[in-house]
């Protein structure tokens, strides 16, 4: 359905070159712990981070900081994250720099998706124990309206000036503004983002995977090809009359290899269940019930219950229906024996 | 063995790194980077917010990045610039295979002794790339120079 949504591309162009926010100062200067927990979590192996000889023999003058923590030194933390969180939760966010007017220009146009797509970090000199950061944010570039495969959206593009200034002049109580002006650029980053109208885009609808293929051996491809014939089969030893499922070359009571199938009905009753949440394969809806059904023949089956998880419980009456996934793959579900009365 | 610039040539490739996508790594490198936003430790509030779970945060996608060019260099590879490109999320239970191949080689610098190589990489998930991008970093020049 066609909406209409303003257009804003002049307040926008205006936004342009102008400043995200004010400078931020790291709260810490680059010391080892934060780069021993980062290490640790990367599972870098790298020693020039830790280990002072190890640097020198690398050609640094000293231990550096990984080259991609840049950001990392001036993040805000949890407490600022947690403060923020309650400050949206109580309606008292009052922000009205460049970035967040921006967002909401973006959010009025009807882009109110956001994903970020790049991420280009350049690094000017390695940051080294005691190096204080500053960061300076400024919104490079915002695009025109543009046709993605996520939907009609527009990239924004923020880019990150950082900075580095001793501790000790750091300290010295000067604001971040002008200690900008005295400090040495060591790294920039640009960040780009696209915020689109979300349900517009070529990928809109995303189709689910098709169900997993089971494994089809000479033993077991009648059962499969059965339910593709709309039959629910089970394995019949024509030696000693035993039915059996899964389905297996000999018969596990007089050893026979030599076998038909008879045609279930379809009834039974659960035997087993379990409520599968996770982990969550995309083909599948969640929760999953599924069952062991004892089938009145005497065999039994594992297959999915339909319906509301909740609904079902071990002893209850269930029906087959066998349903075609798609050209290839038929399978029973089973539902609640309506008629049951006994 | 640390990679130098007379080893290197373009189209070679990088050794595979394969990352298994576990909950202690997105929490831990959202952790070590200071990002605390609740859909990368807490999968609750993440199904809430229409994610299937918790997922990693970029500047750990950096970091891996980072990390898996400097696996193949060694120490003396100096990291220059990491661009990337983001694509399907990285959630819990999947598994990053990052591959790479080099994609330039320039002369080395006369006086620092150092030629900057540029490296495509490609990191791919069971749902397509989580990233793409080109690392840039200097080596040096190698025993003979």
């Amino acid at each position: 359905m066609p909406t209409e949504f303003p257009d804003h591309s002049d307040a926008l162009a205006k936004l342009v070159g102008e400043p995200s926010g004010p400078v931020e100062l790291s709260p810490e200067a680059v010391n080892s712990a934060m780069i021993r927990h980062w290490v640790e979590a990367m599972g870098d192996r790298n020693p020039v981070y830790l280990d002072r000889e190890a640097a020198r023999a690398a050609g640094y003058r000293d231990v550096i900081a990984p080259q991609t923590m840049l950001q990392a030194w001036i993040m805000k933390g949890l407490r600022h994250t947690l403060d923020l969180e309650a400050a949206r939760a109580a309606g008292t966010v009052a922000s009205n720099d460049a970035n967040s007017t921006m967002m909401a220009l973006f959010d009025d146009e009807g882009r109110t998706s956001v994903v970020a797509t790049n991420c280009d970090q350049s690094y000017v000199r390695p940051l080294y124990l005691g190096d204080r950061l500053l960061v300076r944010s400024s919104i490079e570039a915002i695009s025109d309206p543009k046709q993605t495969g996520l939907g009609h959206g527009r990239f924004a593009t923020s880019l990150m000036e950082f900075f580095a200034v001793s501790n000790e002049v750091a300290e010295r109580g000067v604001s971040a503004e002008e200690l900008v002006s005295q400090a040495e650029l060591v790294g920039t980053m640009r960040f780009r983002i696209l915020k689109f109208r979300p349900g517009t885009g070529a990928t809109a609808v995303v189709a689910k995977p098709p169900r997993p293929r089971p494994a089809i051996t000479e033993d077991n491809a009648f059962y499969f090809e059965g339910l593709r014939a709309g039959e629910l089969r089970i394995q019949h030893c024509t030696d000693c009359g035993t039915l059996r499922h899964p389905p297996l070359p000999g018969c596990g009571s007089c050893t026979s290899l030599n076998w038909d199938y008879v045609l279930s009905a379809g009834k039974g009753e659960i035997y087993s269940m379990v409520v599968n949440h996770y982990p969550q394969v995309p083909a599948f809806d969640y929760p999953l019930p599924i069952g062991l059904i004892q089938l009145d023949e005497g065999t039994r089956i594992v297959a999915n219950l339909e319906g509301d998880p909740e609904s079902w419980a071990i002893g209850q009456r269930v029906t087959a229906e066998i349903r075609a996934l798609d050209d290839e793959l038929s399978l029973p579900f089973f539902h609640h024996d309506d008629m049951q009365e006994d | 063995m640390a990679v130098t610039a007379s080893t290197i040539e373009v189209g070679l490739e990088l050794p595979e790194l394969s990352i298994p996508i576990t909950r202690t790594l997105i929490v831990s490198t959202a952790i070590a980077s200071r990002d605390y936003q609740d859909v990368h430790h807490d999968h609750v509030l993440a199904q809430q917010r229409g994610s299937k779970d918790i997922f990693m945060n970029i500047l750990t996608t950096n970091g891996l990045v980072g990390r898996y060019v400097t696996d193949w260099s060694g120490p003396t590879g100096h990291l220059q610039e990491v661009n990337i490109r983001l694509g399907a999320p990285n959630y819990v239970g999947d598994t990053m295979v990052l591959t790479g191949q080099v994609a330039s080689v320039e002369e080395a610098d006369a006086t620092s002794g150092r030629a900057t190589v540029t490296v495509s990489i490609r990191g791919a998930n069971g749902l397509g790339d989580h990233v793409t991008g080109t690392v840039r970093l200097t080596v040096s020049m190698g025993a003979n120079s």
